[in-house]
């Protein structure tokens, strides 16, 4: 179930909350009864085993034994008996839980991976920097650092102030959500704030999403990077974080038009291949061209390629954001259903190495080497591909979703290139074009068996992401454009953006190591 | 005496031999650095990203040795020895003028300073 579309907060939820309550309750008394029976199963098994070595040494004592296990079992028929008489949310709480409730706490245990998951996020920011600081030229790594570390905190603190009540809005028209910041008197920080269906406390949820939010506008700095003008670009990743990403996030987490999409189905997109990926690459398409390519890139018609300074720190960056994928779409489960997880990690694992696998296979028949930046992005394009449909993909599918990926970002790279769309690090291949096939690829029922979600509903979805943050970042970066200029000189480009807007090296090789 | 430079241009994995063969023949200090530079062996084409790129500047290994001028001959030899393949991109040996050499510590001068 997509728990994400589902069960957002607040009147929705609870709406949600109603209805599965009442599809539950026949199910509820009948899992109780099952229980009862296996609880006594069990200890009766626990008991024989505990018997055998009174057999060894006292076997007259065998009375004494079945007595035992009569005592043992006696709380259990008194407790299961309470059970019955409990608080229904609880009980459906345990009925969720399945074979595995006499283990765990599931509501601990869920909110606990929850926040792991945020934390796990919040590292593939590292990532994102890693990547960006080893596909680009030394002279520009202090910007590129210093560009993510703004970046996660200004996505976290307007997440607060704007973005999560905009998310998740409960009643609004489903295009336009405004809402003013969180805080403390309108979140629950108990089990009550999402029940079984969002196993997490009101803070939890929070900092997951937030971790999320900031996403959109490090995919820009990546395509942006080694030319464009530090303060304009703060303001235009403020503002993509801070209003653009929670309206358009809204049409599918906050219960806005999406939902109407393929026949009331809603929009397929289980951790973000449309609103989080996509939105972020044809927001850094549209800042590409306003732009422009660095300079010495494309001369007389030719390509010139300008390297990375450091394949170390684009493969650390990359195998992070790998890991923490397993946060990033793990933690979209919303819950540490057993189930849910486990799938959701297998399917995402086998993505990222078929995507890899597969950009390795194609970059070297046509290009005749075997380039690691293109076995990295397609990586990374396995990784987007199944975002989307992670929680219904196949074993094989996520290997065709992953593989097909692979292939894609590297023809991708290729064509923007020769369209003199210069992307650095492959940005908006990745999370633009592969955030596309990743929710075209919930509709294909030999990917995703069993899907209801139409390929119509499903590409009108993506386009609308698509396009709002094209148009929204060619309005916005086009006016800063034209009142401060978005672009550095061409003596401060070939100086380098640590120099000309830091003044501070990354890299400071010939200085003396100790001063004075 | 006097005393003359020889700056000699080899390939990287050379170094190590070039030093164990100068230290064999008594030399007790050079200085090396890593330059780039083309000759008659030129660059070649490498691919990234999708897009191929020449690269005209190759990495070489340039060693600086002053010495005093009866033994500037037997410095070349070994190097050349040493350093040799062969094959195109050995490098070059320059033998170089030097007005004067000065240790900073003793003040020395001449050949006593190298």
């Amino acid at each position: 179930m997509d728990w994400h579309a589902g069960c957002s907060n607040s009147p929705l939820k609870s709406a949600w909350g109603r209805i599965e309550k009442n599809k539950q309750t026949k199910y509820i008394k009948e899992r109780t009864m099952n229980k009862l029976v296996k609880k006594l199963a069990l200890l009766l098994l626990a008991g024989s085993i505990v018997a055998a070595p009174f057999h060894t040494f006292a076997q007259e004592e065998e009375a004494a034994v079945v007595e035992e296990v009569v005592a043992a079992v006696e709380p259990v028929v008194e407790e299961v008996a309470a059970a019955v008489e409990m608080d229904e949310d609880y009980a459906a709480l345990l009925a969720e839980q399945g074979d595995g409730a006499y283990a765990f706490d599931f509501f601990v245990t869920s909110n606990l991976w929850t926040v792991i998951a945020a934390a796990m996020v919040f590292l593939m920011h590292l990532g994102f920097s890693c990547v960006e600081s080893g596909l680009c030229r030394s002279k520009n790594t202090t910007n590129i650092l210093f560009k993510n570390a703004f970046i996660i905190s200004i996505g976290l603190v307007t997440y607060a102030l704007t973005g999560f009540n905009t998310h998740y809005p409960g009643d609004f028209n489903g295009y336009i959500s405004i809402n003013g910041p969180f805080s403390d008197g309108n979140i629950d920080n108990t089990f009550g704030y999402g029940g079984v269906g969002l196993a997490m406390t009101g803070y939890g949820d929070f900092i997951f999403q937030a971790m999320f939010a900031a996403t959109g506008a490090t995919i820009v700095s990546g395509a942006v990077a080694e030319r464009v003008k530090l303060l304009p670009f703060m303001i235009f990743a403020t503002l993509l974080v801070g209003l653009a990403y929670p309206v358009i996030g809204s049409w599918h987490w906050g219960g806005g038009w999406f939902s109407n999409l393929s026949g009331g189905e809603g929009l397929k997109d289980f951790a973000g291949s449309a609103v989080v990926h996509a939105f972020g690459g044809f927001a850094a398409l549209a800042c590409v061209i306003i732009l422009g390519p660095r300079k010495g890139k494309y001369v007389d018609g030719k390509i010139k390629p300008i390297l990375g300074h450091s394949m170390p720190l684009a493969s650390i960056g990359v195998l992070l954001l790998w890991f923490g994928w397993f946060g990033f779409n793990g933690g979209s489960v919303l819950s540490a259903a057993p189930g849910g997880v486990s799938l959701v990690f297998m399917t995402t694992a086998l993505a990222a190495a078929a995507g890899c696998l597969g950009a390795i296979l194609l970059s070297w028949i046509v290009f005749k080497t075997p380039d690691l930046t293109m076995a990295l992005n397609g990586m990374l394009a396995g990784l987007v591909g199944i975002t989307a449909n992670a929680d219904i993909a196949s074993v094989m599918g996520s290997m065709i979703i992953g593989l097909i990926a692979g292939f894609i970002v590297v023809l991708s790279i290729v064509a923007l290139d020769k369209m003199k769309i210069d992307d650095p690090v492959g940005a908006i291949s990745v999370h633009g074009t592969c955030g596309i096939w990743g929710i075209i690829a919930c509709a294909l029922p030999f990917l995703c068996p069993g899907t209801p979600f139409g390929i119509v509903g499903q590409f009108i979805g993506v386009a609308a992401v698509a396009i709002a943050a094209f148009v929204f970042s060619l309005v916005v970066f086009g006016a800063l454009k034209v009142i401060m200029g978005v672009r550095v000189s061409e003596d401060e480009e070939e100086a380098g953006l640590d120099k000309s807007e830091h003044g501070q090296e990354a890299y400071p090789d010939f200085a003396p190591a100790v001063k004075g | 005496m006097s005393v003359k430079k020889i700056e000699a241009v080899i390939k990287p994995f050379k170094l190590e031999e070039v030093k164990e063969a100068l230290t064999e023949i008594g030399i007790e200090g050079l200085t090396v650095s890593e330059v780039k530079g083309f000759g008659r062996q030129k660059g070649h084409t490498e691919i990234y990203r999708g897009s191929e790129y020449t690269v005209d500047f190759l990495p070489k290994v340039k060693v600086e040795i002053v010495l005093a001028d009866s033994l500037i001959e037997k410095g070349v030899e070994t190097i050349v020895k040493a350093a040799k393949t062969g094959k195109i991109g050995d490098g070059k040996i320059f033998v170089l003028p030097v007005e004067d050499a000065i240790r900073i510590r003793t003040e020395e001068k001449g050949d006593k300073a190298v």
